[in-house]
């Protein structure tokens, strides 16, 4: 370990560099990162893990990191040490305002693009971001020890994008190392030093909190002006809650307690805070003796775009998803969840998220980490419906929609930022007007490469929109997107009925034109996925009382095991055991037995479309319309 | 409780695309697994077998019958067949009137054989017919004609020896009509008993990897159901009854040895892969709440051999049935056969199963006639007082022909009406 010179509480201003790096998934910001702290000598190299900065499992195996945290990391340049800040952001479009939060906290970014890919939809979109809050961007170009780089390509990519000369963009292998210490000694040069008011009252801008099961709710804080002390109360401007801390320090790169942290520094603050929705990002902290006047700008509250009920399987495994709920609520602020009853389901949670990773990144823990076998039905959006009678409904599921005439329906809106290379131009603008996007503006980044802009209603991104994109495109094209206001339209609410009986957990809000093609699918996948029965079974498809679409599953015929001898027997009994087994993961509905399978089919409309029965048939739903 | 014995013998000229069954091409399979040398094995292995049991304090009656499968028995020589059937005999004796049946491929039968067969005490032949359709025959791999079979049949006729023969319906091809020829056919030869099997296509086998392959289109249950139908209606107007759901024969014509199978009786098997089960443990040892036990032979011929010749019966492995599974195996073979599930047996192996149960946890429960109306108001089964085994009167519950297609749902209803 090297000796270090500038000590928390202590280092002056104009010796701090705070930093983020901006990247997309997968283009290696946590090994560049890896990199950083072993140049600067406080990760020796046999301690040296590899993605050192993401702690939990579910991020270290998708790549990505959802928890951004700080590093007090020592850097000498021109014979003066400086103490650098290196926040790490989150880089997925779910998590938008804890990027701008950990943007927010930095005077400068690094820009870094994986040399063989170039620029991605939600890179480009945090850079703008980073831009906006005046941030000094670095850009820098990874991976070109890889035989596939194409530095000079991309890097006028980013030139033409960021105003610079290809020149200025740094070269660097994470992998190796190579281009490192230059990016350092770039970051002292080109970052400003942080300007607050070491004399003013404390005010610390709240990055990022996670919940540790050891030290309770861990606070990321930039101090912005003043300087706060080990055991000085402190209170949150925006929820107005005081805390007693219990440690104030630095992260560099393991937790280390100190007196004090001033103007300009990255730190952490632990409390008694039981979650951390009593500890929020974008909140402002400062001191409870000597408080600021004025909370920093920014603070707002997360609020759930995308909702969707869980339902365990087993119905006895209720209070076990309650208790797994709450505990990833004490590390999820985004996280809302109300309980929730579904005739077809039985008793589980309507789960509020930030967008789908979220939804997907929460279930996966539940599953994982609960171990909680449990059904997730489609995700829908909000609405605003307003009936004929004037009564106004806030519909977070289909089963809240109201019955009979309707005279409003508000949906929110989305800005969709695709980037694809320039070929899947024609592929992506049919898939987003089928998705009922209005074009905006198109511009090429680079030749062969187009950024375009699209308003698209939510409900049809949360869908199944990014799954096609990516087979649309070859995987090429990325996407980004952000709240972008409401919009009245024509939607209805389609039923599925399976024997006669409607099946809440299959009901979808769609947009009428889709309606039929809906229903069409929908009846047909479960026709191919329920299995046969001893009676017939209709699968039928509806809006109101009107029947758009109908499938048959046949009686099952043949059910029997054709030879049962003497050496048969032991295998056929284990059969019907498992068979019975099996059974138990069904759903009951009315008496029919419904695969799982049959709950996640509902959550996309796969391929298939295109074959003759479905366009008969959607025709033939559309004729119902009187 | 009846005792039985089953010889397997595991050799064929070629295997069929559709057989999963444990047989070789080989002539010799080494360790003196060979063809030539095949019933002096067995009969080593009856010996042991029977040390075993005497071990064991069991003590089985005269056989009743005894059955030679395949494989191809008939790919032995005749003397070579009756040379094991006479150890059966020294060994545990054969009771009067024993049914001593072999399965024949009708290539591999001739007139002399069959005379030898019948001289030695054989009483019964199998037939692999198959089909009398040509293009069947060749999908399934076959390469007798529909005349091997008859002659075979006449052969067996003419030295008294009763026949059956096998079908198998639903194979990639078949046509209605092609099935309807076949059951004709079959009937036509004047045969008291008649198996027809839906072909059941294995992923292992030729067959299976073709069809995954995409390259033979799979077997239709609605089409099999429909065969069922056809052959059902044809072979009872023909005077052949169904006695199991695959099985049909004129009255007092049963293969004995299958029904036992069904019953749930006593058997001994030798050979590679054969299974042995022993009810009657705890009856013979009189050592109560002793487990039913089924033990297999291990698979492969030369593995086998060899552990005969190390003087040892040549179990591959054994599963001590329990109460409860006893009383699954009740349940899926007593509703497989026309003489139905005899609700008493059947309460009573759910008493001693809910008995066995040492934490008097058990969720079993006797199952009682009323509750059967929902299944019969389905036409899955019929309900008959016959009588017991102990000549009380007893319920018998008997699938209908829906019941025995839709078998396995069956099955499952009395798991859970017993509470299993």
């Amino acid at each position: 370990m090297v000796a270090q010179h500038n000590q928390p509480g202590s280092t002056d201003q104009s010796l701090i560099r705070n930093f983020c790096i901006i990247a997309h998934i997968d283009h290696g910001k946590s090994t560049v990162a890896d990199r950083i702290l072993q140049l600067s000598g406080i990760v020796p190299e046999r301690e040296m893990r590899d993605r050192f900065l993401d702690r939990m499992d579910i991020e270290q195996e998708r790549g990505i990191t959802i928890k951004s945290q700080a590093v007090r990391v020592p850097w000498t340049f021109d014979g003066t040490e400086y103490t650098l800040g290196m926040i790490d952001t989150p880089g997925h479009v779910d998590f938008t305002y804890e990027v701008s939060r950990a943007l927010a906290a930095c005077e400068g970014a690094v820009l870094l693009v994986d040399a063989t890919q170039g620029i991605e939809a939600q890179t480009l979109s945090n850079l703008y971001m980073a831009i906006d809050h005046n941030l000094t961007i670095i850009p820098v170009l990874n991976k070109i020890d890889l035989p596939s780089a194409e530095p000079d390509k991309h890097a006028e990519e980013i030139a033409g994008l960021i105003g610079c000369e290809p020149s200025d963009v740094l070269r660097v292998s994470g992998k190796t190392g190579e281009g490192v210490s230059d990016l350092l000694d770039q970051i002292v040069m080109e970052v400003p030093a942080p300007q607050g008011d070491p004399d003013a009252a404390a005010r610390a801008l709240i990055f990022d909190s996670v919940y540790d099961s050891y030290r309770g709710i861990v606070t990321y804080i930039r101090m912005v002006d003043g300087e706060l002390h080990d055991r000085e109360k402190v209170h949150m401007m925006g929820i107005g809650m005081t805390h007693d801390p219990i440690e104030i320090g630095v992260i560099s790169p393991d937790m280390t307690r100190t007196k004090a942290l001033g103007a300009g520094e990255v730190g952490y603050i632990i409390t008694g805070a039981k979650d951390v929705s009593q500890s929020k990002v974008g909140d402002t902290l400062t001191s409870a003796l000597k408080p600021a006047t004025e909370p920093l700008p920014g603070y707002r509250d997360p609020k759930p775009m995308v909702y969707s009920g869980l339902f365990p399987i087993d119905n006895a495994q209720f209070p076990e998803l309650r208790d797994a709920l709450d505990k990833l609520k004490l590390n999820d602020a985004a996280l809302v969840y109300t309980p929730e009853t579904s005739v077809a389901l039985g008793f589980g949670f309507r789960c509020g998220f930030l967008g789908l990773l979220h939804m997907e990144i929460v279930s996966e823990r539940l599953s994982r980490e609960f171990g909680l076998d449990l059904i997730q039905t489609a995700p829908n959006v909000t609405y605003e419906v307003t009936s004929e009678d004037g009564t106004e409904h806030h519909v977070t599921n289909p089963s809240e929609f109201p019955d009979g005439k309707i005279k409003k329906i508000v949906e929110p809106m989305v800005a969709a930022d695709i980037i694809t290379p320039k070929e899947f131009i024609g592929a992506v603008m049919d898939l987003c007007q089928e998705n009922r996007g209005q074009m905006g503006t198109m511009e090429y980044i680079s030749a062969d490469r187009v950024e375009m802009h699209y308003r698209i209603p939510l409900a049809e991104i949360v869908f199944d929109f990014f799954d096609q994109l990516k087979s649309r495109t070859k995987g090429y094209a990325s996407l980004d997107y952000h709240e972008d206001g409401e919009q009245s339209a024509d939607l209805v609410k389609v039923d599925i009925l399976i024997q006669g009986d409607k099946v809440d957990a299959f009901s979808a809000i769609v947009h009428r034109d889709k309606a039929y093609s809906y229903g069409v699918m929908m009846t047909k996948k479960l026709r191919e996925l329920i299995p046969r029965q001893q009676f017939e079974i209709p699968i039928q498809a509806a809006i109101g009382s009107r029947i758009i679409a109908r499938e048959n599953i046949r009686a099952l015929r043949k059910d029997v095991l054709a030879k049962c001898y003497g050496g048969d027997i032991t295998r056929k009994r284990k059969l019907l055991e498992k068979q019975k087994a099996g059974k138990k993961r069904m759903k009951m509905l009315g008496h029919v037995e419904v695969p799982q399978e049959a709950f996640i089919a509902a959550l996309s409309t796969g391929d298939g479309s295109n074959d003759r029965d479905t366009k008969d048939k959607i025709r033939a739903a559309q004729k119902t319309e009187g | 409780m009846p005792f039985e014995v089953y010889i397997h013998v595991p050799f064929c000229l070629r295997r069929c695309g559709y057989c999963d069954f444990n047989t070789y091409t080989a002539v010799d399979l080494g360790a003196g697994a060979s063809r030539g040398n095949y019933a002096n094995k067995v009969i080593r292995e009856m010996e042991l077998m029977r040390e075993w049991q005497d071990a064991h304090g069991i003590d089985e009656p005269p056989a009743s019958t005894v059955f030679f499968g395949g494989g191809t028995p008939t790919i032995l020589s005749a003397d070579d067949l009756v040379a094991m059937l006479d150890a059966i005999r020294r060994i545990w004796g054969l009771a009067p009137g024993a049914e001593i049946t072999t399965e024949a491929n009708p290539d591999t039968v001739n007139e002399y054989t069959i005379n030898r067969l019948a001289e030695g005490g054989f009483t019964r032949v199998s037939f692999g017919m198959q089909s009398a359709v040509p293009h069947v025959l060749d999908t399934l791999d076959r390469t007798h004609t529909p005349e091997n079979v008859e002659a075979g049949v006449r052969a067996a006729d003419k030295a008294g020896l009763r026949s059956s023969v096998d079908l198998i319906y639903g194979a990639p091809g078949e046509s209605l009509d092609d099935w309807r020829t076949s059951v004709e056919t079959a009937i036509g030869l004047g045969v008291n008993h008649i198996s027809a099997y839906a072909l059941t296509v294995e992923p292992t086998t030729k067959m299976g990897r073709r069809i995954a392959a995409g390259t033979l289109p799979k077997p239709d249950d609605d089409d099999e159901a429909a065969k069922y139908e056809i052959a059902d209606d044809l072979f009872s107007k023909a005077g052949l009854e169904w006695y199991e759901v695959s099985n049909w024969a004129r009255p007092g014509y049963e293969s004995r040895h299958n029904l036992g199978y069904w019953r749930n009786v006593d058997w001994a098997g030798f050979g590679p892969g054969a299974h042995s089960h022993y009810n009657a443990h705890a009856e013979s040892t009189g050592v109560p709440g002793m487990n039913a036990l089924r033990a297999w032979d291990i698979a492969h011929p030369r593995m086998w051999a060899t552990t005969i010749n190390e003087g040892r019966v040549p179990w591959g492995g054994s599963e001590e049935i329990a109460p409860d599974e006893n009383l699954e195996e009740l349940i899926m073979l007593g509703l497989r056969i026309r003489e139905g599930l005899d609700l008493n047996r059947i309460n009573q192996a759910i008493a001693s199963a809910a008995g066995a149960d040492s934490n008097g946890s058990s969720r079993l429960n006797p199952i009682d006639p009323s509750r059967l109306g929902t299944m019969v108001d389905e036409g899955l089964v019929t309900l008959t007082q016959g009588s017991g085994d102990a000549g009380a009167a007893g319920v018998r519950v008997v699938p209908t022909r829906k019941g025995r297609l839709l078998n396995d749902a069956v099955i499952e209803r009395f798991f859970e009406l017993a509470g299993i």
